[in-house]
């Protein structure tokens, strides 16, 4: 058997096992094996590669394993859950260089207009994901204002850096010797990223996470038809479709369209003035204790006020005692709840909330009259009544988790500043809603101190 | 290799991904994600035949970077959808 053989064969196995793993990532009981699966996928891949006769000296590819898979190791060991969404923005973004430098690289060993093509695909692909997912990032963190930013001119800007990409990669492909024309691809591929993710505000970042997540597998893929290997497009397409359904259930959660997301920074938010009846009821965590200790059927709706407020492990905590003392507890999780698809899952399997008690949006509601006591912890929009019953409001449409159908709702709040959506919420002032002011963290502790 | 087979691939595996990704539940996403990303790191397998090629200095250098910036991507991506993965537990008893 020729050497070559070997290799497409362990591209083919690698490929295999990587559709495996992502099917075994479809259920929680198999989920780790998966996650291996398609990690010896990768090893078997990397194998294949090094068996490469074109290979002559190792020195470059051993440094460049080592230096970043040691950043890769200290990252994921030392990263808070909290921190995920970062985390997330941050791999995407190497990646999205990754393939962007694989991409110029190739250019050493490229013939045909078609490789061109490629190259210049993964190049632009790629520059996006990774400036893209820096300013993600940085919004993310808040080192940059996490809300949009927006000036005159901008669809005009951006009008202009397209056309110039285009222009700019014609005259590369059609003479791809004019390596100045490339380096513009490149200049403009990195500004355009920054320009696309800068108007989107930090309660879009759900979605703006998962379209750079499938950016950076069809940055893959492009640089897969740019050194001709197959299991780069496959890797790379499988990527690419787990991000797009991903950004696609994310707008179906919001009930917008991904141009909505994505171009909204840019007209101007009618801020509707909703007439709200009645008034704001505090409560004090003695209260609230009462009211508690009475009940036999708890949902809690968290959001991401409760990652800000690190208040996993009270929940967790205060869910305990409340299953002790005879009561059930479900949580409620809307789907663009946190940061990223999926965020108050992680957190709350970090502090041991078992999986089987968190319930999608579509299981709770219906149960939600029977809900003795709705704990909203830190999160606004996604329980916004106004999503229902106002018209004119801009969420109107929006499937929410209904905690106004419970008996009482406690929203646990630090001040009565509106959420990321800047919307006035009628909830607060229902009558069976009360207000328990202060940080989330502390007022669940309060309430267990007065549990035990 | 013939670009309509490589197109081909593309095409099939599209298909392959919505079909696999769709069914996964809400509670799985995050995961789902990251585990998706360390898969994309299967760019340093197209760095490392540029990396270890031998023959120009900057594409040799290019194709080093790539083949770090990817490995990021992989034992990071691995690593941390393991520890997250390993949080998730069901209702004891």
């Amino acid at each position: 058997m020729s050497i070559d053989l070997i290799i497409q064969l362990g591209y083919v196995i690698a490929a295999g096992l990587f559709i495996f793993g992502l099917k075994m990532l479809g259920s929680p009981d198999t989920a780790r094996r998966g996650n291996g699966v398609s990690a010896i996928g990768m090893l078997v891949a990397i194998v294949s590669a090094l068996l490469d006769q074109g290979i002559v000296q190792y020195e470059y590819i051993l440094g460049g394993m080592i230096v970043g898979g040691a950043i890769g190791a200290i990252a994921a060991r030392t990263v808070a859950m909290t921190s995920m969404p970062e985390m997330v923005a941050l791999f995407n973004g190497v990646g999205g260089a990754a393939s962007g430098l694989v991409g110029v690289a190739a250019l050493s060993i490229a013939e045909g207009s078609f490789t061109y093509i490629t190259i210049i695909l993964s190049i632009l692909i790629g520059g996006v994901t990774f400036t893209g997912s820096l300013v993600a990032y940085g919004k993310l963190s808040e080192t940059i204002g996490s809300g949009a930013m927006t000036f005159g001119g901008q669809k005009f800007v951006n009008g202009l850096i397209v056309i110039g990409i285009l222009a700019s990669a014609a005259m590369f492909v059609m003479d791809p010797t004019d390596t100045n024309m490339l380096y513009t691809v490149v200049g403009l591929s990195l500004l355009f990223g920054i320009m696309v993710v800068i108007p989107i505000g930090g309660a879009d970042m759900p979605v703006v996470i998962s379209l750079l997540n499938s950016y950076s597998g069809l940055a893959a893929c492009a640089a897969g038809f740019a050194v001709d290997n197959n299991v780069l497009i496959v890797a790379g397409s499988l990527v690419g479709a787990s991000g797009i359904i991903l950004t696609q259930i994310m707008c179906k959660a919001m009930n917008r369209s991904l141009s909505n997301v994505l171009f909204s920074g840019f007209a101007s938010v009618s801020t509707t003035v909703t007439e709200v009846e009645g008034e704001i009821k505090p409560i004090s965590v003695e209260d609230a204790y009462y009211v508690l200790e009475a009940a036999t059927n708890v949902a809690i709706i968290p959001g991401y006020g409760m990652a800000v407020a690190q208040a996993q492990h009270a929940v967790k905590e205060l869910m305990e005692l409340l299953e002790a003392n005879g009561c059930e507890v479900n949580y409620g999780i809307h789907p663009v709840a946190g940061r990223m698809p999926g965020h108050m899952n992680v957190l709350l399997a970090e502090a041991d909330v078992p999986y089987d008690q968190l319930l999608e949006m579509d299981d709770i509601n219906p149960r939600m009259e029977t809900v003795d006591v709705a704990i909203v912890i830190g999160a606004n929009d996604v329980v916004n009544p106004a999503a229902r019953e106002v018209e004119s409001s801009p969420i109107y449409g929006m499937p929410v988790i209904n905690v106004a159908d419970a008996r009482t709702v406690f929203v646990l709040k630090r001040s009565m500043a509106s959420g990321f959506a800047g919307i006035e919420n009628p909830l607060f002032y229902k009558d069976n809603a009360r207000m328990l002011f202060g940080d989330a963290k502390e007022s669940i502790g309060g309430l267990v101190r007065e549990f035990s | 290799m013939d670009i309509s087979y490589l197109l081909f691939i593309l095409m099939l595996s599209v298909f392959l991904g919505f079909e696999l990704i769709n069914k996964v539940p809400a509670t799985l996403h995050t995961p789902l994600m990251s585990g998706a990303n360390a898969i994309s790191g299967i760019t340093v397998v197209g760095a490392i035949a540029l990396a270890g090629n031998g023959n120009q200095d900057l594409a040799q250098w290019l194709g080093a970077g790539a083949v770090a910036l990817a490995s990021v991507n992989v034992v990071g991506g691995y690593m941390v959808t393991d520890r997250m993965l390993g949080f998730f537990k069901k209702k004891e008893g």
